[in-house]
């Protein structure tokens, strides 16, 4: 199943090549994978996911662990949690498919955030099914290009992950 | 505070860490750093002959004496070399501090000279890794690296040094960090209590207990406490390969080492026993056959200071997180408890299980089928060496079919005496082994148990052992093949020998004489004996004893591969469990 793991790790050059290259090495699949500098500038925040069994996120989360420049992790999808992912779409939108395409984007919260003659960029942001959900919506042959964030996420409730 | 050039706070750090040997070989990148070395004496450096050389011994030198080896080599090329070296440490969880030169800082990533990205190429082989961005970083750094190396699950760690933080002639601030912290490792320090409890009264209750021990009890060092443990338990216990030495092998409670080629003893007890205490074990590929047959009635405790060791090949039942040396401690004092209180009566309780292991034993699977006037049985030789060192050399070993008759024919009763790369199974480490060990303890005997196939990966080295003196007794098992290749083949490549066979052997007593040492053959097995007394008697130099072995001789018991289980075993030539 899906896996979300969320790690806080020293904001180190070579940090990232650590956690990229285990999973390489012990043939484990990353699926996506978002990082970036925390409040704290000394701390990085990595979320990725993955797909895996109980065994194999046993493994991955101690393998994880063992890097010595992680510093905590936990993973999200044990508990309650938010995901979301940040999504820009080009579609082409030329006469009528204009308004067809607004009205699609309304519906799930989209944002028209550049407007051409031609083309429409929307932004989206959910969880990833809300984002597929989107690109089945509208019509494949429009859509010219699609960079997604990948998944981030936080526990719910007043769980935190800190030093 | 002092000021120093980089080069000398990197020879000063290693002082303040208490190293006294650097295995090394110099090159562009390092050459502020050799000069820092040569203006220094508390340090000794070891010149050898090739990078993976200086890191086998480095390494032959940990595996000892529990103290971090450390190694210098130059950036590209030198650091290359160092990989193999670098990654049997690592296999084998040995504490090692590699420093490698890099090329200037503006030259990184420019393709040039000698460059290479070091810690990229040994990132998935270390332990942790550092590449110093100025002068100022040197000290924290080795401070570091040297506690990464030898806390928790030990292992190599590399730093890497561009060359102009090492210039003479500039000089920043050097102190050398009292105490190390890193805020993202904490290795555990003891056991959790409830579940070394657990343990313990699955282990007292069980009608067929098992100790299955590991490397981690040689590097932990618990050899002490798991024999107590054993002794106290009365159970039969088994060491891995590179558990050997972790429990006195003489002793009868020890039914010799399990796996691949295990005893049919130990392999045996281990199918039908009921529960296993596993001791710095990792449950290897070579130790469990096929894992979904592995011990079927057994329940399992698993002590290891490496969390994700656990339950990483096999589940296990019982979890303990810690260094085994001090659980074992908690453990025994537990069960003395236990056992005072009259709640168990262990020892008698297991005599059944003693009776069925005895009737395994009776198998005598080890028994050397030598026919009179036939050439020299290999398992000949190693008993011969046990006998004449008796039973005190250390013993380092390449791998092959000669590195198994070791490990099966020299009963090791000591911790630290038995050296081989069982995890990476490097050959071409026996003998900068062997030198690392020999450097340590100068007065001890040192063997290296080799082949004609391995001795000629790292045969380089004799020429450093010439300029150091070092004594070390070289047997090299000589079947005129790469063995243990053979073997395979012939069991399961209807002996179609591929590349296996060693044509053009060199003349091995001339080629050490070359090197100014001394070398002896010994052909027939009357003259074995003499041939190593005479050879273990000249303690000043190194002796190379080439011994011509039958070269249709296989190591067995061999496991039954692959969907065998613990118990399947080809006991002799088409004889079968
Ligand atoms: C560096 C390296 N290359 C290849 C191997 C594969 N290998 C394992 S055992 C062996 C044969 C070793 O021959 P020898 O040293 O003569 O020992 P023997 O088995 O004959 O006792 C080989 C090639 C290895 N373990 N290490
Ligand atoms: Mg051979």
């Amino acid at each position: 199943m899906k896996r979300i793991i969320s790690v806080l790790m020293e904001n180190e050059a070579g940090a990232l090549s650590r956690v990229i290259g285990l999973f390489a090495q012990r043939n484990y699949n990353i699926e996506t994978l978002t990082v970036a500098p925390t409040e704290d500038i000394t701390l990085s925040r990595l979320t990725l996911t993955t797909f895996a069994n109980d065994k194999q996120i046993e493994q991955i989360t101690k393998q994880l662990n063992k890097l010595i420049e992680v510093v905590k992790l936990v993973d999200l999808t044990d508990g309650e949690h938010i995901e979301r992912e940040l999504m820009l779409v080009k579609l082409k939108a030329t006469g009528s498919q204009r308004a067809e395409i607004k009205r699609t984007s309304d519906i799930f919260r989209g944002q028209i955030v550049d407007v051409t003659h031609n083309a429409y960029t929307i932004q989206l942001t959910g969880n990833a099914e809300k984002l597929d959900a989107f690109l089945r919506a509208i019509s494949e042959s429009t859509v010219l290009e699609v960079v997604r964030s990948g998944i981030s996420g936080l526990s719910r409730g007043e769980k935190i992950l800190a030093l | 505070m002092e000021m120093l050039s980089g080069g000398d706070i990197l020879i000063r750090s290693l002082q303040a860490e208490d190293v006294d040997f650097i295995f090394g070989y110099p090159g562009g990148a390092v050459l502020h750093i050799y000069d820092a070395l040569f203006r220094q004496n508390k340090i000794q450096h070891v010149l050898v002959r090739h990078e993976q050389a200086a890191t086998h011994m480095a390494d032959g030198y940990a595996r000892s004496t529990g103290k971090p080896g450390v190694v210098f080599v130059t950036s590209g090329p030198g650091a290359t070399n160092a990989i193999t070296g670098i990654a049997t440490a690592y296999m084998d969880s040995i504490p090692m501090v590699v420093v490698s030169g890099q090329v200037q800082r503006h030259l990184i990533g420019s393709d040039s000279f000698q460059e290479t990205d070091m810690v990229g190429i040994s990132r998935p082989i270390v332990k942790h890794s550092f590449l110093c961005k100025k002068a100022e970083d040197i000290a924290d750094a080795i401070s570091k690296a040297f506690y990464i190396a030898t806390t928790g699950r030990p292992g190599p760690v590399v730093v890497d040094i561009p060359k102009d933080i090492t210039s003479p002639t500039d000089l920043v601030e050097y102190e050398y960090p009292e105490e190390v912290a890193i805020r993202s490792y904490h290795p555990a320090l003891k056991g959790h209590t409830g579940q070394i409890k657990k343990a313990i009264s699955l282990l007292l209750a069980a009608e067929r207990p098992m100790i299955y021990s590991g490397g981690g009890v040689i590097q932990g060092n618990g050899a002490a406490m798991l024999t107590q443990l054993v002794r106290l338990i009365g159970a039969p216990v088994t060491n891995t390969l590179m558990g050997l030495g972790g429990y006195p092998a003489t002793d009868p409670q020890f039914v010799g080492m399990l796996g691949m080629h295990g005893t049919y003893e130990a392999n045996m007890a281990m199918h039908h026993c009921d529960f296993i205490l596993a001791v710095g074990a990792r449950f290897d590929d070579r130790v469990t056959n096929t894992i979904s047959k592995f011990c079927p009635y057994a329940k399992i405790a698993h002590i290891d200071i490496d969390p994700a060791t656990i339950s990483k090949n096999i589940a296990v039942d019982v979890p303990i997180v810690g260094p085994v040396d001090n659980v074992l401690t908690e453990m025994i004092a537990l069960i003395e408890f236990e056992l005072e209180s009259g709640a168990h009566e262990t020892k008698n309780s297991l005599a059944e299980w003693w009776a069925q292991i005895e009737g395994w034993r009776g198998q005598d699977s080890l028994k050397i089928n030598h026919v009179a006037g036939e050439e020299i049985k290999p398992q000949q030789a190693i008993e011969a060496v046990y006998k004449v060192t008796a039973g005190k050399s250390y013993v380092t070993s390449d791998v092959g079919q000669h590195q198994m008759f070791a490990a099966l024919y020299y009963p090791f009763a000591e911790p630290r005496k038995w050296i081989n790369s069982g995890g990476l199974g490097t050959m071409g480490f026996g003998l900068p082994a062997a030198m690392g060990v020999q450097m340590a303890f100068p007065d001890e005997v040192v063997t290296c148990i080799t082949g004609d196939g391995s001795i000629q990966m790292n045969i380089q080295e004799l020429s450093t052992c010439a300029q150091y003196e070092l004594p070390i007794k070289i047997i090299n098992l000589n079947n005129r093949s790469l063995g243990m290749v053979k073997q395979w083949q012939d069991m399961q490549y209807e002996g179609r020998h591929s590349h296996s066979y060693m044509e053009s052997l060199p003349d091995f007593v001339k080629l050490v004489e070359a090197y100014g040492h001394v070398g002896f053959v010994v052909d027939e097995l009357d003259a074995l004996v003499p041939v190593l007394e005479e050879a273990y008697s000249i303690r000043d130099r190194l002796v190379f004893v080439d011994i011509r072995v039958d070269h249709n001789e296989h190591v067995y018991p061999m496991q039954i591969a692959p969907n065998g289980s613990m118990r399947d075993m080809w006991l002799r030539k088409g004889v079968r469990t």
